[in-house]
């Protein structure tokens, strides 16, 4: 075991308190930078019970700074699942009808294999020594876990964001393990703004020094105001001009005049150190690297010849995509451009654009006609399923 | 949707000429009626294609698989022959282009469905001719400057363009205006006088 690391995630990096699922030598895992990795492991939650005909999984894919913990309490920040408004008994998906399964996507840092993980062959962290993890990665281990509840076919994933990404790729590389496909928010590939925005932050966390080159954990150390601009540039990107100043305005800070200096005089800065301050609690600096590595990597119709329809040829999964107005890290358009292929591709699918100024992270809050949208795809797609009500 | 919702007795027309189990595409579907009609009666594969968001938001949250896109833009993206049967109710008169909708009705449907407002109902005629105003009816309820229907059509100039675009009728059905129909053996003349909507099969 390699010596503690520094900061909250210490406890939930090797041996998290998620149940944990361990590929050893015999089962590597070839990933698309071209090397195995192994051994490695997944941590995970599930919620419900799995029927009989294990007809009855959803697969539920976290975003980039998500984790496992969709429907219960953070071991690390103590707050309820980031999607529990959604996900629970008697909730839209019901885990009382569902078996819900989420788990930390390789790469992360709550117990999945990551770069905060112990290399096995020095026993320090992995650092960069990590090779770069794709969406693909992420899906390809997925499906070993799915494997290992021996579930032959999904009867949903879903997910926003890069969650999304994930749930395009499991439609594409693995079709017939997808009985319906629930994109949130989403592209099929990142777009030139939002690799810009991803290298901001990177650049961010690099030029810390406490960032050492990756290897701060040898040094006692994190980069953590490098990591706490990064996730302030990206949450401006997460919400909306108009949520912002809805919000915010020009309001001051517990103050009544303007100091003429560079406190945090207006509210929206102390906002955003907040939210950067509390991030670097609780994620990775290096896995912060490597996620958004993933989602600039990605790009669905490249790896098919740039015919995105061709990434869904014969598919019979059934779609629904979601996206929302005043989402400009993935405006409609890019839904849009999903829908045209799946049409192209004769797919099943449904598609609603939802009306808000609450910016990208919409997908993540009490949405009532995200909810309505959910609601009625699932239940359609349990009715054609044949899952009882 | 350009037509009251209680006047939509050609949906029963359009649901009979389509067999159980087919692959229909309803395009301008509205609020989902005819897709959950057919659904209903028929279990259709069936897909929308809506313009309003709101009618595709609340066509989802009923479980349907609509989308939201436009006629005249949006059918370009569908492959040859990828649907039993297109159906475009109601809404020919609504295309910026009916001319190119229909000939995409034609290349994605082995059969497409098409129903519209004759334009040609002696109703019609009468507001022309008696008033000299563009008439607002039961059916056709807008004032001109408001109205979303901007290529209206008599049940003669709809034969001319399919006719145009080397397609065949199947079969053809106008309905007056009490929703009844129209005597197969009466002739052109006769339903473009009388028939207050039309309801044709077509294939190419």
């Amino acid at each position: 075991m390699a010596a503690p690391r520094p900061g909250k995630t210490n406890n939930e990096i090797d041996a998290p308190s998620s149940p944990v699922l361990r590929f050893g030598a015999d089962k590597p895992l070839k990933l698309d930078a071209g090397t195995l990795l192994s051994p490695f492991q997944i941590a995970y939650q599930t919620y419900g019970t799995l029927n009989d005909a294990r007809s009855n999984a959803i697969l539920v894919c976290h975003a980039l700074t998500g984790d496992q913990h969709v429907a219960s309490t953070n071991p690390v920040t103590g707050k309820p699942g980031w999607w529990e408004a959604l996900i629970g008994p008697g909730r839209i998906i019901d885990t009382n009808r569902f078996f819900v399964i989420c788990s930390n996507v390789l790469g992360g840092c709550l117990g999945s294999t990551g770069p905060a993980s112990t290399n096995p062959a020095t026993g320090k962290p992995y650092g960069l020594d990590l090779p770069i993890i794709t969406i693909r990665d992420m899906v390809r281990a997925q499906l070993m876990l799915v494997d290992h509840f021996g579930i032959e076919k999904l009867f949903c994933v879903l997910g926003g964001s890069m969650g999304g990404m994930q749930v395009l790729e499991w439609a594409s590389t693995c079709p017939e393990r997808v009985f319906s496909a629930l994109p949130i928010a989403t592209g099929a590939r990142h777009s030139s703004q939002n690799i810009a925005f991803h290298e901001v932050g990177r650049q961010a966390v690099m030029a810390d020094p406490d960032w050492h080159g990756g290897k701060y954990f040898e040094h006692g150390k994190r980069p953590e105001k490098g990591l706490a601009v990064a996730r302030m540039a990206a949450h401006i990107t997460y919400l909306s001009e108009a949520a912002l100043h809805r919000k915010f305005g020009r309001n001051l800070q517990d103050r009544d005049a303007l100091t003429f200096g560079f406190d945090a005089d207006f509210q929206i800065e102390s906002y955003l150190r907040h939210q950067g301050m509390t991030f670097v609690d609780r994620f990775d600096a290096n896995s912060y690297l490597y996620m958004t590595r993933s989602m600039d990597y990605f790009d669905l119709a490249a790896d098919h010849g740039g015919r995105l329809a061709d990434a869904f040829a014969g598919t019979k999964t059934r779609f629904c995509l979601v996206s929302f107005t005043s989402d400009w890290l993935f405006p409609t358009e890019e839904s849009r451009s999903i829908v045209h292929a799946l049409n192209a591709a004769g797919a099943s699918v449904s598609f609603v654009e939802i009306d808000t100024d609450r910016g990208h992270d919409a997908f993540l809050l009490e949405e009532p006609e995200l909810f309505a949208a959910i609601n009625g795809f699932i239940g359609s797609a349990a009715r054609a399923r044949g899952l009882s009500a | 949707m350009s037509v009251n919702r209680a006047q939509r007795v050609d949906l029963e027309v359009v649901a009979g000429l389509i067999p159980a189990r087919s692959r229909v595409l309803d395009v301008g579907s509205g609020d989902g009626l005819l897709l959950e009609l057919l659904q209903a009666t028929k279990q259709v594969d069936g897909r929308g294609l809506e313009l309003s968001q709101r009618g595709v938001n609340e066509c989802v949250a009923r479980g349907l698989s609509v989308i939201q896109g436009n006629a005249d833009t949006d059918l370009e993206f569908y492959p040859d022959k990828g649907f039993d049967f297109v159906v475009l109710s109601q809404t020919l008169q609504a295309t910026r282009n009916p001319k190119l909708v229909l000939d995409e009705l034609l290349r994605i449907g082995n059969r497409a469905i098409v129903s519209f407002p004759n334009f040609g109902h002696w109703r019609v005629r009468l507001s022309l001719f008696v008033k000299g105003r563009m008439p607002v009816t039961k059916d056709l309820p807008y004032s001109w400057y408001d109205t979303p229907n901007i290529h209206f059509c008599t049940i003669r100039d709809f034969v001319n363009l399919v006719e145009e675009l080397g397609a065949t009728v199947e079969r053809a059905t106008a309905l007056d205006a009490n929703g009844q129909k129209i005597g197969l053996s009466m002739p052109w003349w006769f339903w473009n006088f009388f028939g207050q909507q039309a309801v044709f099969l077509l294939k190419r």
